[in-house]
């Protein structure tokens, strides 16, 4: 069997994550792998056997690669994407997607034209409980919908800080590009599409010249209502916390990545689900997977992208598409709270 | 090691099933004492092995052990290292050399600080001596006899194939701690062959083992295989699948694997951690 050959731009924290994972792959041959930390490549060339390189087109251009992923920060991801698929290199790119939705747009086209598969790291797509979540909304479990909440907290920033990194907002270094895009992402595949932000604040809490905090009103294609709710400075969670509520006229129900919690006014017998409370956990929904690093999720999405490029098929979950609509989402909020 | 091990997940809000339940712990271990008075009444049971990862808070439950030496005498911890979230939030914070440069002890970048040194020579042994030495700290003149690396660390070495580390890692918690190295995974058969190449006998590995296969990475039937035929040190873990499987049926299971030497379990009550370590000793 020939194994694929990949490669990693950009060795951070979600880079060396992929980058394992990839690692263990068993299909998958890692050839190379990319960054600007002499530090960093140091550590791959004394210890593994990848070729080490400190410019991507250099590595591109030299490995014959079947796909690569891109973990470096969101500014480079046009230029990167676009040159990785314009030499026919199938690509999986972190979130959020790119800073501008012009560049978004030509990136889903070019990618289309070429035929190559595209996907974006929202690895929410490949938890168990909101794959559920999903399928008893589609099923109509809790009748007509009236209301939601995405929701996302977590201890990102918990102290002031002076200028870092992140500071510049127009590289998306506050929490709407980081914690907040995943929620978005995931009221836009599970719940409905964005129609129009009817309001939204968004607030620096420790940080410098970013946002700590979003909170915002949305209006969904179809007219359904609901809130958006994300705030990384909140310390009384160890670790981020993702949520989506849902409320219609037959019920209720709350999803996090452990658990799913489902309230009935009626019994519904095509489910199995009894009146009143139904607690599915994480346990039985979980996606069966061969390495496991952080979650089955992070698994679930590399496998399920190197399935298709190797089967040469077209990806259903976390399309540039996908990601390009969850990143206009994002612009909309901005322009939003400007006014406000 | 005993064959019943208490673990720290519930003190420390770490569920795996419940973001609720995660917080209910934390609102009732909000003090040491509160810790404390959980780990006295697991002694008071027989448990003698308090296995917890190096968070913040361990340090004061240390110096309450070393306060109180008499009532602790024969109690040994066995430390898990990094308590990784404190890693991970800094990592997305402040990058990768940013990390190093806020936990490395001294300021990296005086040259004459140890482990300033370590890093401009891109001394990665040194460097990683550094941080275990630094994540060991709290548990000075406290009984250690084995010394873990947390799966997220132990998995990402191995998905990266950087099996010197393991080995490295090995070589100094046996010289430097006397101890016996230990490795948490969720990927079993894949470690014990890593450790195998790199010559490492008769490993000590905590992994995930329970009878609906949840979190046992490749599939159970590898890793049942792999219980059954390897020559390594089993300690089970999730055992009870995050409380998908009541605790009787949990732990017979466990029974058929007679390699399995120590069971890490939480618990917060007294009944509970009783029930626990009988049904471990009557099976194990």
């Amino acid at each position: 069997m020939t194994k694929l050959k990949g490669a990693i731009i950009g060795l951070g924290k979600m880079g060396l994550s992929h980058t394992a994972i990839i690692g263990a792959h068993p299909k998958v041959d890692l050839v190379a792998v990319c960054d600007t930390s002499s530090l960093v490549l140091d550590a791959f060339k004394k210890f593994s056997q990848v070729k080490t390189y400190s410019d991507y087109q250099k590595m591109i251009e030299a490995e014959a690669l079947d796909f690569v992923f891109i973990a470096t920060p969101t500014k480079y991801h046009y230029p990167m994407v676009k040159y990785a698929l314009e030499r026919g290199v199938n690509v999986f790119c972190e979130k959020p997607f790119t800073l501008n939705s012009k560049q978004g747009k030509e990136l889903v086209e070019l990618a289309a034209s070429k035929n190559l598969v595209n996907q974006v790291g929202f690895h929410n797509q490949f938890i168990g409980t909101f794959r559920e979540l999903k399928r008893l909304l589609q099923q109509n479990v809790i009748g007509e919908l009236f209301h939601f909440s995405g929701e996302a907290y977590g201890p990102v920033v918990t102290k002031e800080k002076g200028v870092t990194w992140r500071s510049n907002p127009e590289e998306g270094g506050g929490c709407l590009y980081d914690y907040a895009s995943h929620v978005i992402n995931l009221i836009q595949e599970v719940i409905g599409q964005t129609d129009k932000i009817i309001g939204s604040v968004v607030k620096s809490i420790y940080s410098n010249g970013v946002e700590d905090a979003v909170y915002s009103l949305i209006k969904l294609k179809g007219g359904l209502t609901g809130t958006l709710l994300v705030n990384w400075s909140d310390e009384t969670y160890r670790k981020m916390s993702t949520s989506l509520t849902v409320q219609g006229k037959k019920g209720k129900i709350i999803c996090d990545a452990t658990e799913i919690k489902i309230f009935l006014k009626e019994p519904s017998v095509l489910q199995n689900l009894d009146k009143g409370w139904t607690i599915k956990y994480i346990t039985d929904l979980a996606i069966p997977v061969d390495f496991y690093l952080r979650g089955e999720e992070y698994s679930a999405q590399v496998e399920y992208f190197v399935d298709c490029v190797e089967n040469k098929k077209a990806g259903q979950y976390n399309t540039f598409e996908q990601a390009l609509l969850t990143d206009l989402t994002i612009g909309m909020i901005i322009e939003n709270s400007k006014k406000n | 090691m005993e064959k019943a091990i208490l673990g720290d997940n519930q003190f420390f809000a770490v569920s795996h099933l419940s973001d609720e339940k995660s917080r209910a712990q934390s609102i009732r271990f909000k003090d040491d004492a509160s810790i404390i008075s959980v780990l006295d009444q697991s002694i008071d049971l027989g448990i003698k092995t308090f296995m917890c990862t190096t968070h913040d808070r361990i340090a004061n439950i240390c110096d309450h052990i070393r306060q109180n030496q008499t009532k602790y005498q024969d109690f040994k911890i066995y430390p898990c290292m990094p308590y990784a979230h404190k890693y991970a939030n800094a990592v997305t914070e402040l990058g990768i050399v940013g990390t190093i440069k806020q936990y490395v002890p001294g300021n990296i970048f005086g040259t004459f600080a140890k482990g300033g040194m370590a890093v401009l020579n891109k001394d990665f042994m040194k460097l990683m001596e550094i941080f275990i030495d630094a994540e060991m700290k709290m548990f000075k003149n406290i009984e250690t006899p084995v010394i873990f690396i947390q799966n997220v660390l132990v998995d990402m070495i191995l998905g990266l194939k950087m099996y010197d580390i393991l080995a490295e890692y090995d070589a100094y918690i046996r010289k430097k701690y006397n101890a016996e190295p230990g490795y948490i995974t969720m990927n079993l058969p894949m470690l014990y062959d890593a450790l195998d190449s790199k010559g490492i006998k008769n490993p000590i590995i905590c992994a995930s083992i329970n009878k609906i296969g949840f979190r046992m990475s490749g599939g159970k039937e590898i890793n049942e295989k792999y219980l059954q035929e390897k020559e390594f040190r089993p300690m089970a873990m999730q055992v009870l699948a995050s409380g998908a499987l009541q605790p009787k049926e949990a732990i017979e299971y466990l029974g058929q694997f007679p390699k399995i030497e120590s069971v890490l379990f939480g618990a917060s009550s007294k009944s509970h951690i009783q029930e626990t370590k009988e049904l471990i000793e009557s099976n194990l």
